[in-house]
């Protein structure tokens, strides 16, 4: 395949193609980063530097026939960049640091107590879109527009604050899963340290959907909300709902989408009372108003209105909107530490878009519709100033973008961070042999 | 601690309780007569068994701290009230080696030491309580009264959301790392800012029992070291089959291995899915064959229950893969599906034979968007379990003992009913397992089936004999299988060897033994016998 061609007739078509996929590990793909984020300050000149570190994380590939290497690991970043090369995988996940360098861990396999097991592994968060399947109406399925992948903006933002407010995480990247939704990576050293039940525990923090089909109720608020559903609440969800998802995915406005909201209020008088007034579709004069937020304040007014006192109804209208908008987490994925994800800066085999960081602060700008995709991205290789002077010819397509801002807000802060960690870990520990020694 | 033959009497040395609650930290310096080994662990070991049922059972909090008191004093009091602190040191450390063997094992007993210590500490004083928590290493500081003026308002906030009195002028809050108390943080009972999380003095508990529960679990792994490098050797003659008997009392079959491999053939399970499936199996059964798909939890669940069941892998492959093409395809399926399956049966990564999930590992579930699995007396409305229930039969009457059971989240208890409405016999050792119910229900539809041991006969009927694996059938048993034996000796599965094809039944048993006679090796045995059949085929 010619990408030295004449500038105009510069044609890639589109879609993916595993020889793109050639050009983009040859001279896109961030090779260097990534092993310098894997790494943790462990590859510098510090006496306190673990060379094994590297060597010890697994990634595992995918081939172009679905062939599946695991526990592939390598002990530099050339045998990482060669090895993409060569191999030129369509799928790269990064899996946890073990206790030992994987590709030899049959020989500790034989021990009872394995000895082979993971020892580090970033804290994650997969949310996928179709997991609100039954609460978008614009789409299905492994489909996402704008009208629906503001759930995702709603979620990343809950979560992130979360993560920095509550937990206290600082280095924390979110990245676009390439098709329908966002991987978070919680980076900091005590999170790569939690074990599986401290994950869980923080999975569990989040979960507040509870339910399928057989339920009728997915959410359900017995008492008061906890600070941290409150804050989510009144800073984002209440907001996003009101304002954003009512219209967009009209959510009252056929028989079966009220009804739907209907069967979360476990009062028969509320909802036939609604139900009577809807169904006569009688509007006020102002017919202007859209119809679904003229009847979500007809249903606020009904159950805040004083004269339901049950129990149970209290707080109606923030399950309902949770029930909407709360993210919705893949609680397995957070769980296990052997659990593997997908590398940022790989390119999704259906859709050949990038999966490049999202900023948290500015989530609301992404649009997944213009991601840069892979024959684009060639094509800006091509076309690009051959005399521009860069180290990177990353620099002079769409992706350098995102590959700054992957360094400047993610991995120089934490590379720094690792750095000042090692050293004081290092001074404590020749201060506790110092005092050992002392007579 | 010291053995001894029962004529020597005990003497007692100090060991590290604080207000008779212990801390087994370290083996007692004790002698400890033979008879007492045993008896205690005993009554130690119902006091945990009755601990399980309860939380099975779904038990409030309080409920608990209630048995617990009322178990302990059942089964743990002792004549001379010094000895009490004893024997709950002996019995505790004696447990420790009937369970430190397998992973199942310690699990189950961790879990309950735990949850039998945290209800002990409950029940202690205020005093007592921040004496013991002095005995532990705990990373926790009481906040100031500025600090508490700060975070006030959220405080009270989490009160509320529990019910609980909100936190007065003089209230003692701890600050910890969240790391430290998971499970405050998992029920969001717990304030957290900043990777704090602000703990009241009756929560201080959940700390205490994160670390009991970390020691523990480092103890009995460095106990099981210990007991497969010398002790079992040891004691062969004398502790070791107390301690292998114990262990098999009380927590009754996981159903890992079962008994009748190949019992089971594909085309039995809808029927059996109508008639023996309690209702958590039955359900994700006919989802999958109306959906022809199930997520992870329920392939999990349905999968190993059948396992459980005595389907073999290769018509679990089977079974799986015709459901699963007609929605994803036969390619797909063999790409994502099939492995996972294989992975359930032992044979492929770690190689671990995964257990058959009990009820109370079910009902500890939660099943999410597009689950069908977990306990679906404590998922399913109360419509749809009446509508699901109905389908299985049980009349309306049982249906109001049901459903009773289950508002009051007595979930077993209703599967139990269930199991009675349906069969309309009673089930005195109630329902603990899904395989349990099964194997049950399929003992009282079953009575004429002969209780023989795995038939090879039973798998050369069904099979191509070369595809069956000897271990299938020796499993358990050694040499000539008396079921071959015992067979031949009945006319009606002299048939199915074709016996009236011309060999009597003696002359076939004399064939059959010169082989085994000249063919020690099992294997052999075996395709001498495939080779007997193809002949007289």
């Amino acid at each position: 395949m010619l990408i030295d061609g004449p500038k105009q007739g510069n044609v890639i078509p589109d879609g993916f193609n595993p020889n793109y996929l050639k050009v983009y590990y040859g001279r896109l793909f961030p090779h260097a980063d990534i092993f310098k984020w894997m790494s943790y300050g462990n590859d510098g000149r510090h006496p306190a530097c673990d060379k094994s570190y590297f060597g010890r994380r697994e990634f595992s590939f995918t081939l172009d026939n679905d062939i599946y290497l695991r526990f592939q690991s390598f002990n530099s970043e050339s045998e990482l960049e060669n090895s993409i090369k060569e191999k030129c995988p369509s799928k790269i996940d990064i899996g946890p640091v073990y206790s030992v360098d994987p590709a030899k861990r049959h020989a500790y396999a034989q021990g009872g107590d394995n000895v082979f097991a993971p020892v580090e592994r970033e804290l994650i968060f997969d949310i996928d879109i179709t997991d609100y399947d039954d609460v978008r109406y614009c789409c299905s399925g492994a489909d996402v527009c704008l009208e629906c992948w503001p759930l995702m903006t709603v979620a990343i933002k809950v979560i992130d604050t979360a993560l920095r407010d509550d937990f206290g995480f600082d280095h924390i990247l979110w990245v676009y899963s390439g098709r329908r939704g966002v991987h978070c990576w919680v980076c900091d050293g005590k999170a790569r340290r939690l074990t599986n039940e401290q994950r869980g525990a923080i999975a569990d923090y989040f979960r507040v959907y509870k339910g399928n089909e057989n339920s009728n109720k997915k959410v359900s608020f017995p008492g008061p909300l906890h600070p941290f559903l409150v804050r989510s609440y009144t800073e984002v969800l209440r907001e996003f709902f009101e304002e954003k998802l009512l219209l967009s995915q009209n959510l009252f406005s056929t028989e079966e989408r009220y009804e739907k909201i209907l069967s979360m209020i476990p009062d028969e008088s509320v909802t036939s009372e609604l139900r009577g007034k809807w169904q006569e579709n009688r509007r006020s004069s102002n017919s202007k108003e859209d119809i679904n937020f003229f009847r979500w304040e007809q249903l606020k007014n009904t159950l805040q209105s004083g004269k339901q006192k049950v129990q149970g109804l209290r707080r109606c209208v923030e399950e309902i909107v949770f029930a909407f908008t709360y993210p919705r987490l893949d609680m397995e994925v957070s769980k296990h530490r052997n659990h593997l994800l997908k590398a940022p800066f790989c390119v999704h085999p259906k859709t050949g878009r990038v999966c490049i960081p999202i900023d948290p602060k500015d989530c609301e700008e992404f649009d997944p519709t213009t991601v840069p995709t892979l024959s684009e991205l060639l094509r800006e290789l091509n076309t690009g100033d051959s005399r521009m002077d860069v180290d990177n010819e990353w620099e002079k397509t769409s992706l350098g973008k995102s590959i700054r801002f992957f360094r400047s807000s993610f991995l120089q802060p934490l590379l720094k961070s690792c750095k000042e960690e090692m050293e004081s870990g290092y001074k404590a520990k020749i201060q506790q042999t110092k005092n050992s020694l002392s007579w | 601690m010291e053995i001894v033959p029962s004529q020597r009497t005990r003497t007692n040395t100090p060991n590290d309780s604080v207000s008779t609650l212990p801390l087994y930290r370290y083996a007692p310096q004790l002698e400890v007569r033979l008879e007492d080994f045993e008896v205690f662990a005993m009554d130690r070991l119902r006091v945990l068994k009755g601990i399980s049922d309860a939380l099975a059972r779904g038990k409030r909090p309080e409920e608990m701290e209630n048995l617990v008191r009322d178990l302990w004093k059942a089964n743990m009091r002792h004549p001379e009230a010094s000895e009490e602190v004893n024997k709950d040191i002996i019995s505790h450390f004696v447990l420790r080696l009937v369970y430190c063997r397998t992973e199942d094992l310690r699990k189950w007993f961790l879990s309950m030491e735990t949850a039998l210590y945290r209800y002990r500490f409950l029940l202690r004083s205020s005093e007592a309580k921040r004496a013991l928590m002095a005995e532990f290493d705990l990373p926790c500081k009481a906040i100031s009264r500025t600090e508490f003026e700060n975070v006030k308002e959220k405080l009270e906030q989490v009160a509320r959301s529990f019910d609980q009195p909100l936190p007065t002028a003089d209230a003692i809050f701890y600050k910890v790392p969240f790391e430290e108390v998971p499970e405050l943080v998992a029920g969001r009972r717990v304030y957290i800012h900043k990777g704090h999380a602000y703990v009241a003095m009756h929560q201080v508990v959940s700390l205490v029992v994160t670390q009991f529960r970390s020691n523990l679990s480092k103890a009995l792994i460095l106990t099981n070291r210990k007991w497969t490098s010398t002790i079992r050797e040891q004691e062969r003659d004398r502790l070791t089959p107390i301690v292998e008997a114990l262990s098999m009392s009380y927590l009754g079959p996981d159903y890992s291995q079962p008994k009748e491999f190949g019992e089971i053939s594909i085309k039995d399970l809808d029927q059996l899915a109508r008639s023996s499936f309690p209702l958590c199996m039955r359900h994700l059964f006919d989802k999958l064959r109306e959906d022809h798909h199930l997520k992870h939890g329920g392939r999990m669940q349905l999968g190993l229950f059948l396992k459980g069941v005595g389907l073999r892998m290769e018509d679990a492959l089977a079974f799986w893969k015709a459901e699963f093409s007609q929605k994803v395809g036969a390619e797909r399926f063999d790409k994502e599906y099939a492995y996972s399956i294989r992975h359930n049966y032992g044979k492929e990564g770690k190689r671990t034979d995964y257990t058959p999930y009990s009820c109370q590992k079910i009902i500890s579930l939660t099943p999410g968007v597009g689950d069908h699995h977990g306990c679906p007396y404590r998922h399913f409305s109360e419509e749809n379990l009446s509508a699901a229930l109905g389908r299985m039969g049980v009349g309306s009457r049982a249906m109001e003992d049901v459903l009773d059971k289950v508002r009051n989240r007595h979930y077993q208890l209703a599967c139990t009913l269930t199991f009675e409405a349906v069969h309309g016999s009673s089930c005195d050792a109630g329902i603990n397992h899904p395989n349990q119910y099964f194997s049950d229900s399929h003992k009282i539809l079953q009575p004429k089936i002969s209780k023989m041991p795995v038939s090879c006969l039973h798998l050369l009927k069904h099979r191509d004999p070369c595809s069956i694996h000897y271990w299938d059938i020796f499993q358990g048993t050694e040499c000539m299988p008396p079921c071959l034996h015992r067979t031949i000796m009945r006319h009606k599965e002299a048939e199915v060897l074709g016996i009236s094809r011309g060999f009597n039944a003696v002359d076939l048993l004399q064939f059959v033994f010169i082989f085994v006679v000249q063919t020690p090796s099992i294997v052999s045995y075996f395709f001498q016998i495939v080779y007997l059949y193809k002949l007289m085929c």
